[in-house]
Order: C-alpha cells, then sequence, then structure tokens
C-alpha cells in the first residue's frame, strides 16, 4: 500500500513537473492570456481589463476595479462564504440558553 | 482553559493599541482604491481589533467595545449591503451589479467608483463581524469571574452581572 502511494505521488509529480516545462515564459508577449484573442478566437477580456479599467471606474487600483466590480458576482459569493462559515459556527457551537 | 491573560500592563498595551489597529483597518478599507487593501483585509483587521480586546482583558468585559449579539447581525448587514447594492440597480432597470445604475446623478465613472466602496464596506462590515462571531462561539458563554484594569472597586460578582445583564433578556429575576 505504502509503495503503491508512493508510486501515485512520483507519477503526479513527474506529470505537473512535464506540465510546467511547457509553460510559456512569464509576460511572453505571445503567452495565450496576452493575446488579443483567446484560443477559442473570442475576445480576451483580461486585456480589456488592463486597457479601460481606470476609464470605467476611475480607480488606479486594477485589482479593486476588477475585484469589485467586473467580477463582482464572484465576489460576492465570496461575502457569502464568509457569512456562511459564521452561519454554520453559531449553529454548530453555541449553546441554546434554557 | 484559561480565556485570558489577567495582566494589567497585557490589558493596558492592548487598550491602546487597539485604536490604531482600527484606524489602519478603516484606511485600508478606504484606501482600497488606490493601493493593496480592501474589504477583506480591512474587515480582518477590524476584527483582529476586537479580538486583541477579547484576549486581553476577556470577553466580558470586552462587550463594551463589540457586544456578542451584534456578530450574527453583522455579518448578515455587510452581505445585505453587498446584495442591496446590486439589488437597487436591478430595481432600476440595469443588470445585476451594475453600478452604473446606482440613483445618486453622478457620471458613470464615478458611480463605479463609488458602487465599489459601496461594496467594500459591506464586506468589511461582514468579515469584521463573522470573525468575531466565530471566535466568540468558539469560547462561548461562561460566567465572568473578574475583570483585569478596568474599575479597581466594584466587587468582581456584581460587576459581572451587569455587564452580562442587557445579553440575557430577561434572565434570572434576582434583584
Amino acid at each position: 500500500m505504502r509503495r503503491l502511494v508512493l508510486l501515485v505521488l512520483i507519477t503526479a509529480a513527474g506529470l505537473l513537473l512535464y506540465g510546467i516545462a511547457e509553460l510559456p515564459d512569464r509576460a511572453a508577449p505571445d503567452a495565450p492570456p496576452n493575446t488579443e484573442e483567446s484560443a477559442a478566437g473570442t475576445p480576451n477580456a483580461a486585456n480589456y481589463y488592463v486597457e479601460n479599467a481606470y476609464e470605467d471606474t476611475e480607480t488606479p487600483n486594477m485589482v479593486t476595479a476588477t475585484l469589485a466590480d467586473y467580477r463582482g458576482y464572484d465576489t460576492l459569493g465570496e461575502t457569502t462564504v464568509i457569512f456562511a462559515a459564521g452561519i454554520a459556527c453559531l449553529l454548530i457551537l453555541r449553546r441554546s440558553r434554557e | 482553559m484559561r480565556e485570558y491573560y489577567d495582566d494589567r500592563i497585557v490589558a493596558l498595551s492592548a487598550r491602546l493599541v487597539t485604536p490604531f489597529i482600527q484606524l489602519f483597518a478603516l484606511y485600508v478599507v478606504f484606501h482600497g482604491h488606490y493601493s493593496p487593501g480592501g474589504g477583506f483585509q480591512g474587515g480582518a483587521m477590524l476584527a483582529a481589533s476586537f479580538l486583541l480586546i477579547r484576549l486581553s482583558i476577556g470577553t466580558e468585559a470586552a462587550q463594551m467595545q463589540f457586544r456578542r449579539s451584534w456578530g450574527t447581525p453583522g455579518s448578515s448587514i455587510g452581505t445585505l449591503v453587498y446584495l442591496g447594492t446590486g439589488l437597487i440597480v436591478v430595481f432600476l432597470g440595469v443588470n445585476f451589479l451594475d453600478y452604473a445604475g446606482l440613483p445618486l446623478g453622478l457620471p458613470e465613472p464615478e458611480l463605479r467608483n463609488t458602487g465599489i466602496l459601496l461594496v467594500e464596506l459591506g464586506v468589511a462590515v461582514a468579515v469584521a463581524a463573522t470573525l468575531t462571531a466565530i471566535y466568540d462561539d468558539l469560547v462561548g458563554e461562561r460566567p465572568a469571574t473578574h475583570h483585569a484594569g478596568l474599575e479597581d472597586e466594584a466587587t468582581p460578582t456584581e460587576e459581572a452581572d451587569q455587564v452580562a445583564g442587557p445579553d440575557e433578556a430577561g434572565g434570572a429575576p434576582d434583584a
């Protein structure tokens, strides 16, 4: 069993390292995230954010503009997760008063 | 388990540091438009200031700063501020969470700026209240024995009753 686990782990690590070797360089201009069009032929959203974030929102911090405006739905979900964690702790841990 | 370390120096230095932590937390929230930061980080720092007081002088005495009963309503209100900002614009005829439809009479980029600020404030309130509520739930409620460095003359049991009093909503009629 132990040898099997070791074998699976080594295989997974080898696959990951093989995948890393094929990655483009950091900030390479021809890497898929940095091109005008994605592989599916649609316009790349990240470029739009980088180019238009300040004009759209007057917010110099591009990360904040993306987090709370362009991707506001995602951040709403994150807040709901925090809220759900609080409610779960309330339900499990808080003892009801007799 | 001891809930807090009963020491005058710890209590005083925590009380001294807490306002500055809270001020910096508000700075992180409101300056999130210009620098790294925002609702999650600022809310966590705000919760850290509440937890510092709870850890240094005890949960019962910390009720003067942030009540145990405020935790769950606070996290609900924060989430509802976010959801409300998104829903108001739906009733005014634009898409969900499209801040350009906020009824404030500003040009569109500034409306989006304001919408981001509202949303971050909601996140900050929700995170701060939720983290404090989780700590309170983990510690649980127990009768306080004494306080460090607050009011020295009051007898410990009487003051514990007073602090815990408004929380109990018609508890033991011992008066």
